[in-house]
């Protein structure tokens, strides 16, 4: 056990090179570290993407250079199934864990987390830099699969057993490539879980004078609500983990049956479940999915409402709606197991609750487009992506409506409308998060501005690309189309192969236009006009100190809260935003009773 | 075993604002305007919400092998019933001794650190004697694992031995990190720099352990 005794900042201003920069105890550097390595893994997502879509495209297309990854799983650059699916799972896993949880909740929540409830750093700082590094081996080891002799595994992100517990023998990078899976998984666990421990003291125990919870901006209770989830999600898929690994390296049974035959082989395990695995998996799994996204809802709400100038509907409400996500989303997560075989009652009853979490969900849109209408919006790079977080969290969750009930998901399970529902909720919304996210901080991150036409083209870009990448998938689930199929040659899906086409074309432009966010991205930090403390008059506590904020984060004088979050457009103010530090006294607050 | 204290030892001001920091509990909601009317919040110090929240997370931990427990006992032929090392009651009794003489240690702290110095003689000696149990009780667990691998039940031998060891080895896992938040106060309290807050966290934290070890035992009993 560590000293849990220690208290904020009793770390100095860094002197090292390797304390500054690299092993460092400031939160605001490990947010920093944290959002470089979701970008190069955002990146090695993407490319692997690629060339699963080239070759569901064009199956038989020579990738140049492919056998440089796998001699085995590309002889002639052209991609086996195996290989194909080896590289599904990769992209699966990296994108869930290293990008979608760690951007907007650990990247963003580092930085701006303190910062927004007026802390000098977080509570365990020590916990704080662990988590990093170990998130960062944790993506080591799992980039390690593709060097071992067959490869990554290819049991797609959620491992089902038994063929994840079995080993090689059923089916390349079965064997050590799981348990690699396994380790990076177990460890990036640990890292969260140190993580959601300095999230959750930050924000009950850290907040400065005058900022009571309800005074929090929506972006600091986003990622609150995340880190509480987060603490009871990984705290149950590390010891999943651990079973699996067991399977694979010591010989036990917990989730392989007997008499299995796999290959001709009989396997000599007895007993397991097969079912306890999937149990155990989407206990975390569907709470991973808020974990994904409610970051991303705080942070479009904080975006929209600066660049509303006004504040939502209901501060409270969607506080709660939040919350109410985070709850619901351990009731439901038996809704990925319809076709399981599990009882149908269970599924009713599963049924029931994910129906239920739509009302949260719809709440939460209810209020963003209530305070959108007619409202005065400024249009920029942030606020683009920010409405189309919306838009996508719309699209993307009308076919959960669908997916919610058994006797619709019985058709539509393991189709590509499936895929395409999470991609659009999941994946691009929460991307979208984390792009509206990176345009409204790169400045107080940075201390210089990113280049907004640039911004705006990348949103436009990305915006209809998405949409021609992800709702055929739409179409192609209702025709049949099932996922995880290397190549499609059975008659009804022949015909479907022109819609992969365009999709393969729609995800390359996509892709490449994600390039230009990155040349934005590297040219501003070192190029780009240098930012004012609060460019976008903005209220809360990251806006009233300097730009970027020095080590103590508000330098010689703590801040004093006196004011809700968002006081925009406030009646006989002096200007059209009071800052929560300005001790003027308003005469109509924004203030819920 | 005992310990030479030279000046007293650093009196965490439990609960006090600190001046220039945002911590300082629900004091520091109060704004500077006096106005009290929407506060209601209360914030105890980060290593007393830390602690809770870590023991949050290892109790889901076990709650998870626990249910993976009770599905895997449900539908399996194969279960076999074992009859669990009766050294493991031997142990029971060591990890609820070591929580009172962790008491006993905490409560001569405290009298060391309210000016009873003269009356203590030395403030580290249950600490010391919960650190000896603590270690005893990790050498009495190895010792059931012998004992089982000696007759010839191993991890993999059935499924109900490989959740024994499971079970057991996680929890000395993390008794061993408690092990190492106790050695950490003693030597604070050695160097006189013990916070208050640091012993009461690593107190919560070995009574948590004892507490999780009853319950592993009623379920190994139960179940196994």
């Amino acid at each position: 056990m560590h000293d849990m005794s220690a208290h904020a900042v009793q770390h100095g201003a860094p002197t090292s090179f390797l304390r500054k920069h690299v092993f460092s105890l400031d939160h605001k550097v490990i947010g920093k570290q944290y959002y470089a390595l979701a970008l190069v893994a955002v990146f090695v997502g993407m490319f692997l993407s690629w060339l699963m879509r080239i070759h569901l495209g064009w199956g038989s297309f020579a990738i140049p250079g492919l056998h440089l990854l796998s001699k085995t799983g590309a002889p002639g650059d052209v991609m086996t199934p195996e290989y194909y699916l080896q590289l599904m799972t990769m992209h699966g896993t990296i994108m869930v864990f290293f990008v979608l949880t760690t951007a907007p909740f650990a990247a963003f929540g580092n930085f701006f987390l303190p910062i927004q409830v007026g802390a000098e750093d977080m509570p365990f700082p020590h916990f704080n830099m662990m988590s990093f590094w170990v998130t960062f081996v944790a993506f080591l080891v799992l980039v390690a699969s593709f060097l071992v002799p067959d490869g990554p595994t290819l049991g797609g992100w959620t491992q089902y057993a038994p063929l994840s517990a079995v080993g090689s023998v059923s089916g390349p990078g079965q064997g050590l490539g799981v348990v690699l899976w396994a380790s990076s998984i177990a460890i990036f666990c640990i890292g969260q879980l140190l993580g959601s421990l300095n999230f959750i003291t930050t924000t009950l125990d850290m907040r400065t004078r005058g900022m009571s919870l309800m005074r929090l901006p929506l972006s600091a209770w986003a990622w609150f609500i995340t880190s509480v989830m987060g603490l009871t999600a990984f705290a149950v898929l590390m010891p999943a983990c651990i079973l699996l690994i067991l399977d694979h390296v010591a010989g036990t049974s917990f989730f392989v049956p007997s008499n299995l035959v796999i290959n001709g082989q009989i396997l000599p395990h007895s007993g397991g479940s097969t079912l306890l695995w999937q149990h155990l998996f989407w206990f975390f799994g569907h709470p991973e999915v808020y974990i994904a996204i409610v970051p991303g809802m705080g942070i479009v709400s904080h975006v929209l409402i600066t660049n509303m100038r006004r504040p939502m509907l209901s501060h409270k409400v969607l506080i709660y709606s939040m919350g109410s996500l985070a709850v619901l989303s351990y009731m439901v997560y038996g809704h990925h197991m319809f076709v399981s075989g599990m009882n149908p009652y269970s599924s009713l009853a599963f049924s029931f609750p994910t129906l239920v979490i739509t009302i949260p969900s719809a709440i939460i849109v209810l209020i963003w487009l209530g305070s959108l209408y007619g409202s005065k919006l400024r249009i920029n790079a942030a606020s683009l992506f920010a409405l189309g977080f919306v838009s996508m969290f719309i699209s993307g969750g009308i076919s959960g409506f669908f997916l919610a009930q058994p006797s619709i998901d019985i058709m539509l399970h393991a189709t590509y409308f499936v895929v395409g529902h999470f991609h659009l909720v999941m994946g691009v919304a929460a991307m979208f998060g984390i792009f509206a996210g990176t345009y409204f901080w790169f400045p107080k991150m940075t201390g210089r501005m990113m280049s907004e036409p640039l911004g705006k083209l990348h949103f436009w870009l990305s915006f209809v690309g998405a949409y021609c990448i992800f709702m055929p998938f739409h179409y192609l689930g209702i025709a049949g189309n099932v996922r995880r199929y290397q190549a499609f040659t059975d008659d009804y899906l022949i015909p479907l192969i022109p819609v992969h086409k365009f999709i393969t074309i729609a995800a390359l432009f996509t892709g490449a236009a994600q390039l230009i966010f990155l040349y934005n991205l590297i040219h501003s930090r070192f190029k780009g006009a240098p930012a004012p403390d609060n460019p976008w008059e903005g209220t809360s506590l990251e806006w009233s100190t300097a730009t970027p904020p020095p080590h103590n984060n508000f330098g010689d004088t703590m801040p004093v809260v006196y004011h809700d979050p968002y006081q925009y457009s406030i009646e006989g103010a002096s200007t059209d935003f009071v800052m929560q530090t300005s001790p003027e006294q308003l005469k109509n607050p924004h203030e819920e009773k | 075993m005992a310990t030479t204290v030279h000046e007293a030892p650093k009196i965490e001001l439990d609960r006090l604002p600190r001046t220039g920091s945002g911590n300082g509990g629900w004091r520091n909601l109060v704004p500077s305007d006096g106005d009290l009317r929407r506060i209601k919040d209360h914030s105890p110090m980060p290593a007393s919400t830390g602690i809770w929240v870590g023991l949050a997370s290892i109790t889901m931990t076990f709650a998870a092998f626990t249910s993976a427990l009770i599905v895997r006992q449900g539908g399996a032929p194969d279960w076999q019933h074992i009859s669990l090392p009766p050294v493991l009651y031997f142990n029971t009794l060591l990890i609820l001794a070591s929580s009172i003489t962790l008491e006993l240690g905490r409560r001569d702290v405290a009298r060391f650190m309210g000016g009873l110095r003269g009356r203590v003689a030395s403030p580290v000696r249950w600490l010391y004697i919960t650190l000896f149990l603590g270690v005893l009780f990790v050498a009495g667990q190895t010792f059931a694992w012998l004992e089982l691998r000696s007759q010839g039940f191993g991890l993999s031998t059935n499924v109900s031995y490989s959740f024994f060891y499971v079970l057991t080895v996680a929890h000395a896992l993390h008794l061993l990190g408690g092990l190492g938040g106790m050695v950490r106060v003693i030597a604070k309290l050695n160097k006189s720099v013990l916070r208050r807050s640091t012993l009461d966290a690593t107190s919560r934290y070995w009574h948590f352990m004892g507490a999780l070890w009853l319950y592993l035992l009623l379920l190994l009993w139960m179940k196994l």
